[in-house]
């Protein structure tokens, strides 16, 4: 059939016919401002970011390989005068109470995740967990700290242990969240064709489910241990103040990279503020580390959101 | 005669049992720790408490020696650097989500992402460092509510900008192209369609924002100042904080003045319990209403 034609255009109508073509107006004025204002925004958040590196690494790259390796290998001077390395001690405190941490809260919360979503769901305890995972989360960094102090230190003394504790608090709520959200990934006709072919539930998480999901459960992980590994409150009560190498986890005072810049940063003396810097770059090398493999590990990911 | 069927029902296997039990236990871990943390905490809250009363968070003088605790301006000062931190944070965070999800290129987007997210893996101590050495010496802030609201403020942009732009990526792009085909530029398309869309999912990740501002120790402890018994809206002057004072005076205090700080610990505990929750329970409102579920 005929298709609807438009109405030949009269003369009297072409002159009313707008003008479609897009003219700068107050709105599309006002539509280019805000864009602008957007793009200032991300300067703005741009500066710190590219300001404080700069600083980290201008400041801590001269201190921390003036003296390669010496830096990474020797003693915290006892003199917070002297000038020098090193940040030995710090180093090997970090890892040990992180190590420790990890090592905890890893397997503890993967468990817990595996248990909220394979085990849990429209289960009412559950869903009690899950609510208190989230509301674990936001306990303030020093809370954990004091509790663990209360809990261990006072008993036990000082350790890096102590930290451990403290920073498997901390980190335990992250992992069990993102753990359970890679689970979540994992198609259900995984499970349903393992169950086909017979096998048990346990076996079939074992087997299928948390192999399908490890890439994503490693990545959750590394990014917790990154920002396990520069946290300070939680440290300070419990592992205690050194400056020499302490290799034991379970017993003695030890030290970490973050309490060192804590204490350092407000001394006075050149040296000490040198040695904040150096360590304030170790620390941050670290975490982007840990960072970029967990990245890594996510690109590798099969299931994506 | 019917020979009588083998028995298909499945029987609990003892290693399957077994499983279900431990991680039904590491599931539990969550809520013994909690519960240890709110009772071993409140017990050791207790003596202060009962000798200060309720003087403990109306009093401004805090003088160990005189074992006076008055809680007041630690209290003020981490609500005030705190919104400070939020005045700073919110348009930035949001002007940043806005960009990277309705006006930066595609191929730009995820750079974009994992550059803001980096800001979050620089550990507080190290925004610390900075703010005491470089922020408050080389820009003559001192230390100062308004420093230590600067060093907060570029501590949540992160958080707030990512909880944002995922709250934003929910809107229905039908939406959107209705609003740009009625001839809506693009502010007036953000206006009409986006901002009405996650409202309360916005409102949420600024709670989170809000919550991580108020529990932040080390880098607070570092650039606050910590003065005694300060109230003032001056953001040039020096202040404290609860838990930078925790930080602070921890390792030089008696057994009633670590119950008073504790009995800060505590107060920051639930303040912050209360502000967490409340968000958690906007956004996942908002999400779950924008999925149309």
């Amino acid at each position: 059939m005929a298709v609807a034609v438009a109405p030949v255009r009269e003369a009297s109508v072409v002159s009313d016919v707008p003008d479609l073509r897009a003219r700068p107006s107050w709105r599309s004025a006002k539509s280019a401002i805000m864009t602008g204002l957007m793009m200032l925004a991300v300067v703005v958040v741009a500066i710190p970011l590219v300001a404080i590196l700069w600083s980290v690494i201008d400041r801590g790259a001269g201190v921390a390989f003036r003296a390669f390796p010496s830096f990474f290998t020797a003693e915290v001077p006892t003199v917070s005068r002297r000038v020098g390395p090193g940040m030995g001690p710090a180093i090997v405190g970090t890892l040990l109470s992180t190590g420790g941490a990890t090592v905890m809260a890893v397997p503890l919360g993967v468990l817990g995740a595996i248990y909220l979503h394979e085990y849990g769901a429209g289960n009412r305890f559950a869903k009690l967990v899950r609510f208190m995972t989230t509301v674990m989360t936001g306990v303030p960094s020093i809370v954990m700290g004091l509790f663990i102090y209360l809990v261990w230190t006072l008993h036990f003394g000082y350790s890096a242990f102590g930290g451990s504790l403290a920073l498997a608090c901390l980190m335990l709520p992250v992992v069990i969240a993102s753990s359970e959200q890679m689970l979540r990934l994992v198609p259900p006709t995984l499970r349903e064709a393992a169950y086909a072919l017979g096998t048990t539930k346990s076996r079939t998480i074992a087997t299928v489910v948390v192999p399908a999901a490890l890439p994503g459960i490693v990545s959750g992980s590394l990014l917790a241990i990154a920002r396990a590994a520069g946290e300070t409150a939680p440290l300070m009560f419990a592992v205690g103040a050194a400056n020499a190498f302490n290799p034991h986890l379970l017993s003695g005072a030890n030290t970490s990279l973050s309490m060192q810049i804590f204490g350092n940063a407000t001394l006075a003396f050149t040296g000490a503020q040198e040695r904040a810097w150096g360590a304030a770059l170790t620390l941050v090398g670290i975490a982007f580390l840990f960072t970029l493999v967990a990245r890594i590990a996510t690109a590798r990911f099969a299931f994506k959101r | 005669m019917a020979a009588t069927p083998p028995d298909l029902r499945g029987h609990p296997h003892r290693a399957d049992t077994a499983f279900g039990w431990i991680v039904r236990g590491a599931a539990t871990i969550v809520l013994v720790i909690l519960a240890t943390i709110a009772i071993v905490m409140t017990r050791r809250a207790v003596p202060v408490l009962s000798h200060m009363g309720i003087e403990f968070f109306t009093s401004k003088r805090w003088s160990a020696p005189q074992a006076i605790y008055g809680a007041l301006p630690f209290l003020f000062g981490t609500l005030y650097t705190a919104v400070i931190a939020l005045v700073i944070a919110v348009p930035v965070s949001l002007g940043v989500a806005l960009f990277v999800t309705q006006v930066a290129p595609p191929w730009l987007r995820r750079p974009m992402i994992y550059v803001i997210d980096l800001l979050a893996v620089v550990p507080s101590v190290v925004f610390g460092l900075w703010g005491v050495l470089v922020l408050s010496q080389h820009f003559g802030l001192g230390r100062s509510f308004l420093t230590a609201g600067i060093i907060l403020a570029i501590m949540v942009t992160p958080i707030i900008t990512s909880l944002a732009r995922e709250v934003i990526e929910t809107t229905p792009p039908t939406d959107k192209e209705g609003a740009l085909a009625l001839g809506a530029t693009r502010w007036e398309m953000i206006m009409a369609t986006v901002l009405p869309h996650s409202k309360g999912g916005l409102v949420g990740a600024v709670m989170l924002g809000l919550g991580r501002a108020l529990g932040e120790t080390i880098a607070a402890a570092l650039v606050i100042g910590s003065a005694i018994g300060q109230i003032t809206a001056n953001p040039f002057a020096a202040g404290n904080s609860m838990p930078a004072v925790i930080a602070n005076e921890w390792g030089e205090a008696d057994s009633m003045h670590k119950s008073a700080l504790i009995a800060l610990a505590v107060t920051l505990f639930i303040i912050t319990i209360i502000v967490n929750l409340v968000a958690t329970a906007i956004v996942q409102r908002s999400m779950r209403r924008s999925r149309g579920l």
